[in-house]
């Protein structure tokens, strides 16, 4: 008889914590906010039932950002979890984040916007944000979900890329998402992998903690472990001392760059549906690519030969399976809850392939199969 | 070499990073000599040392010595600490921020750290000013003085830093000034002892940006002004009120030994483990019979009930 996984009947938010525990979290650090807190709340209850696992609330959202930038210094698996205004107060220290190579998890679960918004209703208003959000020029991985299975299953995605890469990695959820109660399952052991941050080989008199290599990531010790290192968000040289030089400088803003500019193969992540053979594609993300779903299969019934393609990987921007796409379609269609923020890159990469078409929606409510519809056989 | 010198060259990194940046007269070099015979004193191996920074002139401090050194942000360096604490309670961490970074960005971070008690020795260089920006007002800048961007007059009261850290809740708290490298020697030592959160503020002159614009002639008047306005704390308190006006108070003025937070942590979960462990035997235990006895039917559903009612005691 074949083993059968464990299933549960959970929201978004409370697979998000299966996936972190699964992934090997063993800190959190937050601030209550809507529509986030029950990853909070969960944590709190799982967290300080495990051998060593810390769970801490913070006095606000950048503190969550300190705390656990330096848990992750500390070797630990790190996460906290916010919406758009804790995820403003968070931007100064995911850039530090970014310059110290500090592996780290934030999930941000979107709500309307701008300033306090609608606590309570979906938006997909802080994508640019997640990519462009802090200052100075930076690399950055962005990752989306669309199912509470998703939820789970991204949260892994995010932990492994973040320690892969030494980064912060921003998982983008929104409102219908994180508060959809449905069936998910428990992978088993030997069905997902755990990576976790390489740490020096080397003796520490021998050991660069900024040196370039093939990859690109240079290994990571834990506080503590006899290498006292020199962590610091001023640009920095290999050995992680403030540097001036201008030759050291462009060394070590471009490895940040190439460090994740080599493995777009392994970053980018895509799902497609009845794209073979489609006319029109939808690309999507999020609660409205489960919109986008039904709308394929129901143009499809009315003979629109439509298909999807649903970005798990938002950043850095899955280029390559657009332009695949937009080279075989006569239309790409975006349908977003914001007022056109995905549909720039699609356009940027699209650079006049082909037609791209919008789908906006700021009104707090979710974009429907019917609405995705009526513009697939306009089309 | 003196002693004291080899002592202070052993834990300062000779790679790079000298001549430092500090002014000459500035005081915040003479904290992290006092820093440095505290920490080998107290017979702490490098390793386990963590110096966390803020951003600052004193921010600066921590790329000099040779511990685990963390640069942080702007205001922020307690909020690191505290993850790291909470992470891995076996480092000693040390904290080391500008009166900017901690009490006008960082200031809520300042007292949660105190009301939280987390296990961390943090140090405030309080110059008055915002020295590494060129010398604007600070939350300390004494009323009716001058800065770059108090140029009338401070108009705002400052921070008492001794009074908030007591209100917040921290462990242990003192004062003491450039000027008293003996008692900032002696404090340190003290507070690395103690558990919880230990404040110290340190008053350090800075001529350059706050000297010069409030009538200091050199960095030694400052010096000489620090040694002459400042009393032992407890012969400040027998002093009458009348009396106090213009002195400052230094020396220790508060130390207990409440449990910090990452022991108050590690205690809860011991227990939680304690009772998973206890609830993991029971299950066993209870597998266990019912094999023996191989009564399929009847037992399924006790057991049912059993878990049933595990469930409602958790709750
Ligand atoms: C978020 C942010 N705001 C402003 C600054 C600019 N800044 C750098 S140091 C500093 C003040 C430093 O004053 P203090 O903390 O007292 O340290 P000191 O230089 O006097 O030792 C300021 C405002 C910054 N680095 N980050
Ligand atoms: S500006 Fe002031 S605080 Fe900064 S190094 Fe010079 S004297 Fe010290
Ligand atoms: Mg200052």
């Amino acid at each position: 008889m074949k083993k059968k996984r464990t299933q549960l009947f959970a929201l978004g938010n409370e697979a998000v914590v299966e996936g972190a525990l699964l992934a090997g979290c063993t800190f959190f650090a937050g601030y209550p906010i809507t529509p986030s807190s029950e990853i909070m709340e969960v944590m709190a209850q799982r967290l300080p039932m495990e051998e060593d696992s810390v769970f801490i609330q913070m006095e606000d959202e950048i503190a969550s950002m300190g705390a656990i930038i330096g848990a992750s210094l500390a070797g630990r698996k790190v996460m906290t979890a916010t919406s758009g205004p804790g995820f403003s107060l968070m931007q100064e220290l995911i850039g530090y984040g970014c310059m110290v190579e500090a592996p780290m998890v934030i999930v941000n679960v979107m709500r309307g916007g701008p300033s306090t918004g609608l606590p309570t209703s979906p938006a997909q208003g802080d994508v640019q944000m997640a990519r462009w959000g802090t200052h100075g020029d930076h690399p950055i991985i962005v990752l989306s979900a669309s199912t509470v299975q998703q939820c789970l299953d991204m949260t892994i995605t995010a932990f492994n890329f973040a320690e892969k890469y030494r980064t912060p990695v921003i998982l983008l959820l929104d409102e219908v998402t994180a508060h959809t109660r449905e069936r998910f399952e428990l992978p088993f052991a030997e069905e997902y992998e755990v990576f976790s941050r390489i740490t020096p080989s080397v003796p520490p008199e021998w050991f660069h903690p900024f040196q370039d290599s093939l990859r690109g990531v240079p290994p990571m010790p834990p506080l503590g472990a006899g290498y006292r290192v020199h962590v610091t968000g001023l640009t920095h040289d290999e050995m992680g001392f403030p540097t001036q030089r201008p030759e050291e400088i462009e060394e070590a803003i471009s490895r940040l760059f190439r460090k994740i500019d080599q493995f777009y193969p392994d970053i980018m992540m895509v799902e497609e549906y009845k794209t073979e053979d489609a006319e029109v594609a939808v690309i999507a993300y999020g609660s409205v690519a489960r919109s986008a779903h039904h709308a394929v299969d129901r143009a499809r019934e009315e003979g629109v030969k439509a298909g999807l393609l649903e970005l798990k990987t938002l950043f850095p921007f899955p280029r390559p399976q657009v332009v695949k796409l937009a080279r075989r379609c006569k239309c790409l269609l975006v349908p977003e809850m914001n007022m056109g923020q995905m549909s720039r890159e699609v356009k940027r990469v699209n650079n006049g392939i082909t037609r791209v078409r919008t789908i906006n929606r700021v009104d707090g409510r979710i974009i429907t199969p019917t609405q995705i519809l009526k513009n697939l056989t306009q089309i | 070499m003196s002693e004291v010198t080899q002592l202070i060259h052993h834990y300062l990194r000779h790679n790079k990073k000298f001549p430092h940046m500090l002014c000459a007269g500035c005081g915040h070099g003479i904290l992290l000599g006092s820093l440095i015979r505290s920490v080998h004193n107290a017979g702490l191996s490098k390793d386990e040392v963590v110096v966390i920074s803020g951003i600052g002139c004193s921010g600066r401090l921590a790329v000099y010595v040779d511990f685990n050194t963390i640069h942080t942000t702007h205001g922020r360096a307690l909020t690191f600490a505290t993850g790291i604490k909470m992470a891995n309670p076996e480092l000693v961490v040390i904290v080391l921020m500008g009166d900017g970074d901690a009490l006008s960005i960082g200031g809520n971070h300042l007292i949660h750290a105190a009301r939280r008690n987390i296990g961390v020795n943090a140090i405030i260089l309080n110059n008055e000013i915002y020295g590494m920006t060129g010398g604007q007002c600070s939350s300390t800048t004494p009323q009716d003085c001058f800065s770059m961007t108090t140029p009338f007059g401070q108009l705002e009261k400052s921070f008492d830093i001794v009074d908030m850290a007591l209100a917040s809740g921290a462990n242990f708290v003192a004062r003491t000034t450039a000027f008293h490298a003996q008692l900032t020697d002696e404090v340190i030592g003290q507070a690395l002892a103690n558990p919880g959160f230990n404040l110290i503020e340190f008053f350090s002159p800075c001529h350059t940006q706050y000297g010069r614009k409030n009538k200091y002639k050199n960095a030694i008047a400052m010096y000489q002004d620090l040694k002459s306005k400042t009393m032992d704390v407890d012969k400040y308190k027998a002093l009458e009120e009348s009396k106090r006006e213009g002195v400052m108070p230094i020396g220790v003025f508060l130390k207990r030994d409440d449990p910090a937070l990452e022991t108050r942590y590690a205690g809860v979960r011991a227990k939680l483990q304690e009772a998973k462990q206890k609830k993991a035997e029971a299950a066993k235990a209870a597998q266990a019979k019912p094999a023996k006895a191989k009564e399929p039917k009847p037992d399924k559903g006790a057991k049912g009930k059993e878990t049933k009612q595990d469930k409602g005691d958790k709750a």
